[in-house]
């Protein structure tokens, strides 16, 4: 599946949030987008995925979508937003609930969802006995289960300490590899997107902008060899040069319009 | 080796043990010394009623009110009053749940029903309802649907308040994540929404059972032959103190076990936290 964003803007109330965003997502892509506090990176995603709808442009997908697709843009969120009251299993099952399918297939995907994400012996766990990183397995595992074209990703991340985060990205990587969805990914974190993108979209800060796109051609499994680290390393500066003066004044703003510190 | 990058030790005679400074405060529970403190007070209160010092006009013995409670038992009065009460407060809690849960999801889902409702809700909720039930007997007579009603107006707008507030209270991500995967409305409410908002509902039914209890003994004494609230009256009417504090004693276990079953219907439920 493939997806275009043409000329979309949002703003909120006065505030405003995007600001002509155009590009474009390739079939089996991995986008990464970047960009400074507030400059509407949650709002783009929420446009792409649906449930925001942009004050002008549109959003458009084309392509071929998996037969067995119930939800071809999906989304992973950054707080996991897990359903406290179910359990791992009834977790990822929502998505199929209000499909008709035949009970053995539902269960078959489950099965499947939870195996791919090494959640198979804590199907009768709660939410709140899970760790940080688990949770976020589960919101995957959700997210597998719809069998997606394409995945819309908030910082997936960032509400995980280091080391896991660490280890949940070489997970996502390992099931881009195979998989070959076409991927949205915002985050904050350089190395994750060095490690990740094939094109990273550096967005300006509010009201945001297309900065910059730069594309990555070194193939993602490479990347963790040693030899590569002078090239990234390199890429690293470049982005950081591009969003190091944006962030410094992004983070010297206040949050909301009202806050009457506003220049914009 | 001895390592000379940290500092030498100083010599042991200079070390002394840290300040403890954390104690206090802790939130243990004692149960065998509660439960000691209540046969305390009852013994304290036997004895003062039985050497003199209180009349027991005024406040009989707990021995006297246990032995009256046991004649209630046996002589059969106890569950005709009792009987009465339960379905007056069963019935009126049922119907003032059941609308304030409606109305509360109304108010809690469509912009327009909170807007309007907020507004009367907020005018409503102050008044004790009590002061309303001769106008309710005017309307709807002296009998029971007086009495259900003024309990379930009572059990109403708490309910309403409470189911409100706890679907206010369901993190919006939840319903977005929902949406984000194509539930439909309907599935939303049931499987999102209203599992959200329960640990709020049932939160407003402690709430709304201990109204309902206060309003049925005062509706009873407004106007009723049986129930424990006019019980209690006739006892007192008749300077029947044993008699009295039998029937307050059967209204506080009443409420011990409502509050039991709440506990136990919590626990069920909201395992999850
Ligand atoms: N519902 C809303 N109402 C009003 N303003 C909003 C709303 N949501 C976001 N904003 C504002 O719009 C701007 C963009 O928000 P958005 O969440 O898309 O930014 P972001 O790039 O995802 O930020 P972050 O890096 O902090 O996640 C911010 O300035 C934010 O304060
Ligand atoms: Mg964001």
């Amino acid at each position: 599946m493939e997806l275009a964003v043409d000329a979309v803007s949002h703003r909120y109330g006065a505030v405003v949030a995007l600001d002509e965003i155009s590009l474009r997502v390739a079939p089996g892509e991995f986008l990464v987008i970047i960009g400074p506090s507030g400059c509407g990176k949650s709002t783009l995603l929420g446009i792409i995925g649906g449930i925001l709808a942009p004050s002008a442009g549109r959003v458009r997908v084309g392509g071929a979508v998996p037969s067995d697709c119930l939800n071809p843009i999906t989304y992973i969120f950054q707080d996991f937003a897990l359903l406290p009251w179910r359990t791992v299993e009834g977790n990822v099952a929502l998505p199929l609930e209000h499909h008709r399918l035949p009970e053995a297939a539902r269960a078959a995907r489950i099965a499947d969802a939870l195996a791919r994400t090494g959640l198979t012996e804590f199907r009768g766990a709660f939410p709140k006995q899970l760790s940080g990183g688990m949770r976020q397995r589960v919101g995957i595992a959700r997210a597998l289960a719809a069998r997606p074209a394409m995945l819309l990703m908030d910082e997936p991340l960032s509400a995980l300490d280091a080391q896991t985060r660490e280890l949940l990205m070489e997970d996502l990587l390992a099931l881009w590899l195979r998989e070959r969805l076409g991927v949205v990914y915002v985050t904050h974190n350089l190395t994750e997107a060095l490690r990740l993108a094939d094109r990273i979209v550096v967005l300006s800060r509010r009201p945001g902008r297309i900065r910059e796109i730069v594309s990555i051609e070194m193939p993602q499994a490479e990347r963790g060899r040693p030899e590569a680290q002078v090239e990234i390393a390199r890429l690293h500066d470049r982005l950081w040069q591009l969003i190091k003066s944006e962030a410094q004044v992004a983070e010297r703003e206040l949050t909301t319009a009202d806050g009457g510190g506003d220049d914009a | 080796m001895p390592d000379d990058r940290i500092a030498p030790a100083a010599a042991a005679s200079d070390l002394r043990d840290i300040e403890f400074r954390g104690g206090g405060f802790q939130a243990a529970a004692r149960p065998g010394a509660a439960l000691f403190f209540f046969v305390l007070i009852l013994a304290v209160w036997e004895l003062a009623v039985r050497e003199g010092w209180l009349n027991p006009i005024f406040l009989p013995a707990p021995s006297s009110a246990m032995r009256a409670l046991w004649e209630l038992t046996v002589s059969g009065l106890l569950w005709k009053h009792l009987g009465v009460s339960l379905l007056r407060i069963g019935a009126g809690w049922a119907l003032g749940s059941m609308f304030g849960i409606l109305v509360g999801v109304g108010m809690g889902i469509w912009s327009l029903a909170r807007s309007l409702g907020l507004a009367v809700v907020s005018a409503l909720f102050p008044i004790p309802k009590i002061a309303l039930l001769p106008l309710f007997i005017l309307w709807l007579g002296i009998g029971e649907q007086s009495k259900i009603a003024i309990i379930a107006l009572g059990v109403f707008f708490p309910t309403t308040i409470a189911v409100y507030n706890g679907i206010d209270a369901v993190p919006r991500n939840l319903i977005r994540m929902a949406q984000s995967f194509g539930v439909p409305m309907t599935a939303i409410v049931r499987k999102v929404i209203l599992p959200g908002a329960l640990p709020s509902i049932l939160a407003g039914f402690r709430i709304t059972t201990s109204i309902s209890l206060i309003l049925l003994v005062a509706a009873e004494m407004i106007g009723a032959e049986y129930g424990i609230g006019a019980f209690i009256l006739q006892a007192g009417n008749l300077m029947q103190t044993d008699q009295l504090l039998a029937g307050v004693a059967v209204l506080s276990v009443l409420g011990l076990a409502v509050s039991a079953l709440l506990t136990r219907l919590e626990r069920r439920l909201l395992r999850w936290r």
